[in-house]
């Protein structure tokens, strides 16, 4: 058996020495990356996409319900929430909603799952703003939005919220800031399948993981103090998703300090294998930046940079799985892999190393590059060229200078897509389908559009020969009228 | 025999259909093929039928198709002409398609039954039992991928498939042109479906199966109660229904992750560990045609619209009811994973801990998601002179 052992392990040698051999002379020189745009966006943390609406404000108070209020409002209005309990899940599937605690002598508007409910918010519209909440013990997430664009999750103070603490997915353009979190089976902050995004400002820890970016595009991570997690920063890949790249990210400024915490994540996630004591850890994710940050105290690794291959995913065809082109410019580390994991502890053996990097690579990769690499103690970045920039200053935010627009759509438009989206379904032109054909009711109701709009909300039988018409009350009043019009105006 | 039977509902269907669309006249007369374009399309002045839906109003990351209420579908497969598609129709129906003029597409793909059979696993020529179930064809035009594994890229070589398959419809690309040539009538609807040709030319094989996909890229359901939700209606839920719909996405439950709206599929392949029938052998799925071990077990997401009319559930019909199908995922990652088998389950195939209660109110939202007021018309005589068989 230990004869089996060594000669595997001598095997392991082999193929590392070879392929850090290999890299060395295979990898081509790394494409320039440059910030060279003075006007890097907007200006400091406040967004300028998010004005407040002069809607109305809903005071919500111990004792009530925070649901009632997002129920009865509209696009605009400021739901205001005092200290107090509320157990309760709030969903939110308009636009334009602020939800904001009012934090009073201290005590604080707490959302409180008890360990039953599965979310605290969940949102669906465009434009939420969600901020100065204490969030504890739900099952899912403490914030969890899909598909909204343009939103603020801020001041939020968020424990055992579940499984992810902040959990944007499918969303462009959004602010996470000045968010503490803490004891998350899975990431404290994660940015899933979204597009520019700044996390900015939060303090996230004992956690399986601090922040994670993943499938995410132009995403800043900034000023962050990852800590006592069983990993502190991850921008991931994730093989399987729809959307499937990950890159133009910038880690700077954050502190990542002893992410030592043993891992809890929960079994068959990917965060569940995770090595514990990994500061910064990049898997797949392509043209990353990681910059003047204080990383130490990590037990296994500093810095982890690998493809999908070596983290044992399952592949797929549509991610490309290697890490390329990532600039590592100068970091703060020390007293990194005090005990590393056994696969980078077999790794460093090869170098003669007791002791874990601050910054190992493992698997392929091309273009990447580091500033002054001879600081670190470092495995596997053979092929690291030296970087081409010196810093990212130039970008102060990948928040847009204006709020994502939704499309575009004329009033014509939008009652053609309802004639034959819905009308359609039961009026043709000039034959009898389910309903009477549209020439009929064009003779029916000439001049008369309103007369169709309002009939449609609460029609009553009138034709012994048809069936009765289900109301239409579903569609918006402006587009009942719009549709009618179109009807009487077709002329096929 | 249940197969040679019309439910009455069905008769009732050809009543209220009965004045629209292709026109037949009775003794052996021609038929002329609709030039309206089906519910859900709008005419162009090329004569094609462009998709026409609400979501058209949203947009969706970078053209995914995949989000929360307002997002954009994904990429429709569409501008088939009205002839194209009525074409496809009648092929759809007609079981001259098949070997021994025994089954249609329809067979395993009856528009009452969500497009589907109702059988754990369908059934072919001659008795033929096939390893999984038929998928629901609402939607397809959405899809990227068929089959329940996935292994082809477009409804034409999907088709292929079942249409050449022994165990399936059993024909040959000969027997089929051969049998179309030789009807009269089909040469007639092949000719003024496709009048750039022509029009005493031979049925080609690309001419069919462009009308089946035609056909087949027609069925669309998107007019659900939960679509009046989506779109800004909230009273189209009852209270249930929403409870329902706050698991389904909640990151517990999980089930938009891959069943991600507004199409409720995600369109990637998953291994997710639902048990095997007794006495079949484990399928390995996706594990063939991707030639990737990583993805033994696996199939294809399906997408969830009209799923309550397409029971029994998972690719081969284990799950008789939505409740035995929602509750599978609440059992333990892996339980239903045979011992010999060391499937890559998906990450999000985890332990939830759903209470009956939260599995019940997911029921109620899953039916929340039928629409099937855009049904098309079953055709009354088939060019062929055959029976229609449905199931």
């Amino acid at each position: 058996m230990r004869g089996v052992l060594l000669s595997l392990f001598l095997f392991v040698v082999g193929l590392v020495i070879g392929w850090q051999f290999l890299s060395k002379t295979s990898a081509p020189p790394p494409p320039p990356v440059q910030y060279s745009n003075e006007d890097g966006g907007t200006k400091g943390t406040i967004p300028s996409f998010f004005n407040a609406e002069t809607g109305r404000i809903f005071e919500v108070k111990d004792g009530e319900s925070i649901q009632k209020a997002v129920t009865e409002s509209n696009p605009g209005d400021m739901i205001r929430v005092y200290p107090g309990t509320y157990n309760e899940t709030v969903y939110i599937d308009k636009d334009k909603i602020t939800l904001q605690g009012v934090i009073s002598g201290g005590e604080w508007p707490t959302l409180n799952g008890e360990k039953q409910l599965n979310d605290a918010f969940l949102y669906s519209g465009n434009g939420i703003l969600i901020e100065n909440f204490r969030i504890i013990d739900y099952k899912g997430n403490g914030i969890m939005g899909q598909a909204g664009n343009n939103f603020v999750l801020r001041n939020n103070w968020i424990v055992d919220a579940g499984v992810y603490g902040i959990f944007p997915e499918f969303g462009k353009n959004g602010l996470i800031e000045h968010n503490v979190l803490s004891g998350i089976e899975d990431a404290a902050i994660y940015v899933g399948m979204c597009d520019n995004i700044d996390v900015l400002y939060n303090e996230v820890y004992e956690s399986v993981a601090g922040i994670e970016i993943e499938n995410t595009r132009h995403s800043l991570v900034e000023g962050n103090y990852a800590h006592d997690n069983t990993a502190g920063i991850l921008v991931f890949i994730t093989p399987g998703l729809p959307i499937k790249t990950c890159y133009d990210v910038i880690v700077r400024n954050n502190f990542v300090v002893n992410n030592n915490t043993e891992n809890f994540g929960a079994p068959g996630s990917i965060v569940a294998g995770v090595p514990k004591g990994t500061g910064l850890l990049v898997m797949a994710a392509d043209d990353v930046i990681i910059e003047n940050n204080i990383i130490t105290g990590n037990d296994n690794a500093g810095i982890a940079i690998t493809d999908h291959v070596f983290a044992n995913l399952t592949s797929d065809p549509e991610s490309e799985p290697n890490p390329d082109r990532l600039v590592i410019l100068d970091n703060i580390m020390f007293d990194n892999g005090n005990d590393p994991v056994a696969d980078v502890k077999a790794l460093m053996l090869t170098q003669m190393s007791n002791k874990g990097p601050d910054i190992i690579a493992v698997g392929g990769g091309v273009g990447s590059t580091i500033r002054n690499k001879d600081r670190y103690r470092t495995f596997g970045l053979g092929g690291y060229g030296p970087a081409r920039i010196t810093n990212t200053s130039s970008v102060r935010t990948f928040l847009l200078d204006e709020p994502v627009a939704p499309r575009e759509i004329t009033a014509l438009e939008r009652s053609k897509l309802t004639y034959y989206g819905i009308c359609a379904g039961c009026h043709a032109y000039n034959v009898r389908m389910i309903g009477p054909p549209t020439i009929t009711l064009q003779a029916l109701y000439k001049d008369n559009p309103q007369g169709i709009a309002d009939y449609i909300a609460a029609p009553i039988r009138r034709r012994e020969d048809y069936p009765e018409m289900p109301p239409q009350n579903y569609i918006d009043e402006e587009t009942r009228l719009e549709v009618a019009k179109y009807m009487l105006s077709i002329t096929e | 025999m249940k197969a040679y039977s019309i439910p009455i509902a069905l008769l009732l269907l050809f009543i209220l259909f009965s004045t629209i669309g292709s026109r037949q006249h009775p003794a052996g007369g021609k038929i002329i093929l609709s030039g309206t374009c089906p519910p859900g399309f709008e005419l162009n002045e090329n004569n094609e039928c462009e998709s026409r839906n609400l979501y058209l109003q949203y947009s969706s990351l970078y053209d995914k198709g995949v989000g929360g209420l307002k997002t954009a579908l994904p990429e429709a497969r569409h501008k088939f002409s009205p002839q194209q598609i009525d074409l496809g129709r009648y092929l759809f129906f007609d079981p001259v398609l098949s070997n021994d003029n025994s089954i249609s597409c329809a067979g395993c793909h009856n528009p009452d039954l969500g497009f589907s059979d109702g059988l754990p696993q369908s059934h072919g020529i001659k008795g033929s039992v096939l390893p999984r179930s038929a998928p629901s064809l609402w939607n397809v035009a959405y899809l990227r991928t068929f089959f329940w594994d996935g292994r082809s890229s477009s409804l034409e070589e999907q088709m292929e498939g079942p249409l050449y398959s022994e165990d399936e419809m059993g024909t040959t690309p000969e027997e089929l042109l051969s049998k179309l040539n030789n009807i009269s009538e089909y040469r007639n609807l092949f000719a003024q479906a496709y009048p750039v040709r022509g029009a005493s030319d031979d049925i080609s094989l690309n001419e069919i199966y462009t009308a089946i996909a035609a056909f087949e890229s027609s069925l669309i359901s998107l007019n659900s109660r939960y679509d009046q939700y989506a779109h800004g209606y909230h009273a189209a839920l009852s209270q249930q229904e929403i409870e329902g719909m706050n698991v389904f996405r909640s990151f517990v439950a999980r089930c938009a992750e891959c069943h991600t709206p507004p199409l409720f599929t995600n369109q990637q392949i998953a291994v997710i560990g639902t048990p095997s029938p007794e006495g079949l052998p484990f399928d390995p799925g996706a594990e063939i045609p991707y030639a990737n071990k990583d993805l033994r077990g696996g199939f294809k997401v399906p997408s969830l619209r009209n799923i309550e009319k397409t029971a029994p559930y998972m690719h081969s019909g284990n799950f008789k009811t939505l409740r035995e199908a929602v509750a599978f995922y609440t059992k333990g990652r892996g339980h239903a994973v045979p011992e010999d088998e060391n499937l890559i389950l998906h990450w999000h195939i985890w332990e939830p801990d759903l209470s009956e209660e939260e599995l019940d109110r997911l029921v109620d939202f899953l039916k929340t998601l039928t629409d099937e007021t855009f049904k098309p018309r079953i055709p009354e005589v088939l060019p062929s002179g055959l029976q229609v068989l449905v199931n």
